[in-house]
């Protein structure tokens, strides 16, 4: 409690706006294979009302990286390096205690599964209210009426009585429904949602992502949006984080990175990915090999195994040397912009079709 | 509107005068609901699939696609007789086998295969690659040319991974890898049908799309049909000449690829169209029109009466509660492309003057918005 230092003000590089601020995050943990470096040297902001998304393929860590944000890790394993700033507030040493007071105030969740993140043993009403109660010292019977409140908000129909129903009698879709409403009860001002629609069916999908949207304009929280899939992303982000292997590649503005991506990686998601518009007889360019183990991670860029284009940077930089990740709209590649540029519109765009 | 129909139920014309190879007609799976004490009565069913009908040409790749609990893997298990169905007809290369006993399956077994969704659990853990590809052939007592073992490394190079890896077992192999061992061991019958029940959704999009080539090579190369079931179109669009869309247990529509993405009829397909996310990587992606339903699909034990849709559909009328819309093309739809619908839409997937929102609780906060 008492590492809590006022001089995060110098250190956030970017904008004042940006209300959580991650520098150079390391987590690693350590199992009986060794050590699994999940998270390795992440920077990222988020400015209020905004939403960032972070995208990646399983085992990138974008889930350990917000897992550490909420503290919710687990201690004994785990080292955790860098810092975590939220509106002036350092996270990484900060107590349990005082993270106990963020979590479902300041920070609220949304898990992907809502049928393990519900308890099947309380109501949805009581599950709402509880943090309602605790962060706010309301009462039991003002907490229930904030909960029919916030059903009505995020769409169960005869709130009034679904509040005493248990999980398992709602469907999928409700259920994320239901936890929507728990996360945005005490009216958050960081959304952490974590593949919040991944086990939804598409056209449900769609209800709670456009849901998610207009809520987030009525109660201007910022989001932080977790997923594998960049086409949710793509609808959802104002701002987009690209992961691999631990590590942010790209980042910038989510028409930017979409429509003109620096990153061999981005680049090779995109056109491996079948579209709905797209020339049928061309066969997908799928990414060649899989994505590196975390307790042994390539050297250099960890893309590069992967990679076809170390030859148009020349010698062994790719393997041997750590792309740096510049400030604002940046991808961690060697290549030189004009090389990312002539190779993207003479190679990469017309696969795009 | 329904009225003005054209041709009788006929599947499978696509055009090119493909033969079919499996064909399935009022396919129906009813799983009984057992209930009360002591005695145990059958209290009701989960009417999982109903009344389907399916063509598969020689060659011909058919994609099924639909949301969960829409019944397209029980329909795959149906084909493969790894389900007894309740109902309907079952037709492969001119046999009858909807009942067909063990020993009559035997022949048919060896043509029909499946690839399952899960690599992790499809595989048997004690085995080495080379039995678990090797034992369909033990099984069926087929001898290849130069040996099973010759063979076994043959499949492990067509599907792309290393034949020295013979030996080795699942557990060293990554999700992709494993799904190509499974896209092996369904190819070493020389199979003429293959039902893949969600071969791609466990995997990561990198890997999807290797997957997704792997088969598409097969498919072409060896000239085996496929059925092609899962629930994410853009994938089913890639890989199918033609189309089926489910709903609760129904076709709902089908047709040739070009028809259903391009000309969709039925307002299912329309939602479940608009309801993909895509990736605004051009200004066109943004032109699609916006579909937003209400709530879930409703239990198939308790199905609506009719269309089973219209608890959910903004054209629903009094018609689409009593009188079920049969599959039909309808007027204005191709040659083989046939929909289940009283009131269809217009064959577009352009952005609508107004949006059609269903959700209460979108609606609401987005006329807010508006005011």
């Amino acid at each position: 409690m008492t590492t809590l230092t006022k001089t995060e003000g110098e250190k956030a590089p970017t904008g004042p706006d940006s209300f959580l601020s991650v520098r150079d995050l390391r987590v690693r943990f350590s199992t009986e294979d060794g050590i699994v470096k999940a998270v390795d040297g992440l920077s990222f902001d988020v400015e209020r009302g905004k939403t960032l998304g972070i995208v990646g393929e399983s085992g990138s860590g974008k889930s350990v990286t917000n897992l550490t944000v909420l503290g919710l890790h687990n201690p004994k394993t785990t080292t955790v390096e860098g810092e975590i700033v939220l509106d002036g507030q350092e996270l990484v040493t900060a107590s349990e205690k005082e993270m106990e007071k963020l979590r479902g105030n300041k920070v609220a969740m949304i898990f992907q599964d809502p049928l393990t993140a519900l308890s099947p043993y309380y109501t949805v009403g009581r599950q709402i209210a509880e943090p309602f109660m605790k962060h706010t010292g309301a009462s039991k019977k003002e907490a229930r009426e904030r909960a029919i409140e916030m059903l009505t908000k995020v769409g169960i129909p005869q709130p009034k009585s679904r509040v005493d129903d248990y999980p398992h009698q709602f469907s999928g879709g409700m259920r994320q429904r239901a936890m929507i409403a728990m996360a945005l009860v005490c009216d958050p001002d960081l959304l952490i949602a974590d593949e919040p629609t991944t086990a939804l069916d598409v056209t449900v999908q769609a209800q709670i992502l456009d849901l998610l949207k207009d809520l987030q304009q009525e109660f201007g929280s910022a989001i932080v949006f977790i997923t594998h899939d960049l086409g949710v992303i793509s609808d959802m982000a104002d701002d987009l984080l690209v992961m691999y292997s631990g590590r942010a590649v790209e980042r910038g503005g989510v028409r930017e990175v979409l429509r003109e991506p620096r990153h061999p990686y981005t680049w090779g998601l995109l056109s491996s990915m079948p579209r709905l518009g797209g020339d049928t007889s061309q066969a997908l360019n799928p990414i060649p090999g899989s994505p590196p183990s975390l307790l042994n991670p390539p050297s250099g860029c960890p893309f590069h195994p992967r990679c076809a284009f170390t030859g148009e940077v020349g010698g062994d930089r790719c393997s041997t040397e750590r792309p740096p990740l510049g400030e604002g709209r940046a991808a961690a590649c060697h290549l030189t912009a004009e090389q990312k540029q002539t190779i993207f519109f003479d190679t990469i765009q017309p696969r795009l079709r | 509107m329904s009225d003005n129909l054209t041709l009788p139920a006929q599947q499978g014309s696509t055009g090119a005068s493909t033969e079919a190879l499996l064909t399935v007609e009022g396919l129906t799976k009813h799983f009984p609901i057992y209930g009360g004490f002591p005695i145990k009565r059958k209290v009701g069913a989960v009417q999982a699939v109903d009344d389907v009908d399916l063509t598969v040409g020689v060659g011909e790749s058919v994609g099924l696609v639909g949301e969960s609990g829409c019944g397209k893997s029980t329909t795959g298990r149906l084909i493969t007789r790894l389900l007894e169905p309740t109902g309907g007809k079952i037709t492969y290369a001119g046999q009858d086998i909807t009942h067909a006993s063990r020993r009559q399956m035997a022949s048919v077994r060896s043509e029909i295969q499946m690839i399952f969704q899960d690599p992790y659990s499809s595989l048997n853990p004690r085995q080495t690659v080379g039995t678990i590809i090797k034992s369909p052939m033990e099984v069926n007592g087929i001898d290849p040319a130069g040996g099973r073992e010759k063979k076994v490394r043959e499949l492990l190079e067509l599907v792309g991974l290393n034949p020295e890896h013979y030996n080795r077992f699942p557990h060293e192999f990554s999700g992709g890898q494993r799904q190509r061992i499974g896209v092996a061991r369904a190819l070493a019958l020389n199979p003429k049908l293959i039902v893949a029940d969600e071969p791609v959704s466990a995997l990561d999009v990198s890997i999807q799309a290797q997957v997704v080539n792997l088969l598409q090579k097969v498919q072409e190369e060896l000239g085996i049909a496929f059925l092609f079931i899962a629930h994410d179109l853009a994938v089913v669009r890639h890989f199918s000449q033609r189309v089926a869309v489910m709903y609760l247990g129904k076709v709902v529509e089908v047709g040739d690829r070009d028809s259903i993405y391009n000309r969709p009829r039925h307002p299912y397909t329309h939602a479940l169209l608009s309801a993909v996310p895509e990736v605004a990587m051009d200004d066109e992606t943004e032109n699609r029109e916006r579909i937003r339903l209400a709530g879930d699909v409703p239990s198939p034990i308790m199905p609506p009466s009719g269309c089973r849709f219209r608890t959910r559909c903004w054209k629903a009328q009094d018609k689409c509660a009593t009188e079920e819309p049969p599959l039909l093309q309808i007027s204005g739809n191709r040659e083989g492309h046939l929909t289940a619908c009283h009131f269809p839409e217009d064959p577009s997937t352009e952005a609508r003057t107004e949006d059609v929102v269903l959700d209460p609780a979108l609606k609401a906060l987005e006329d807010v918005e508006k005011d």
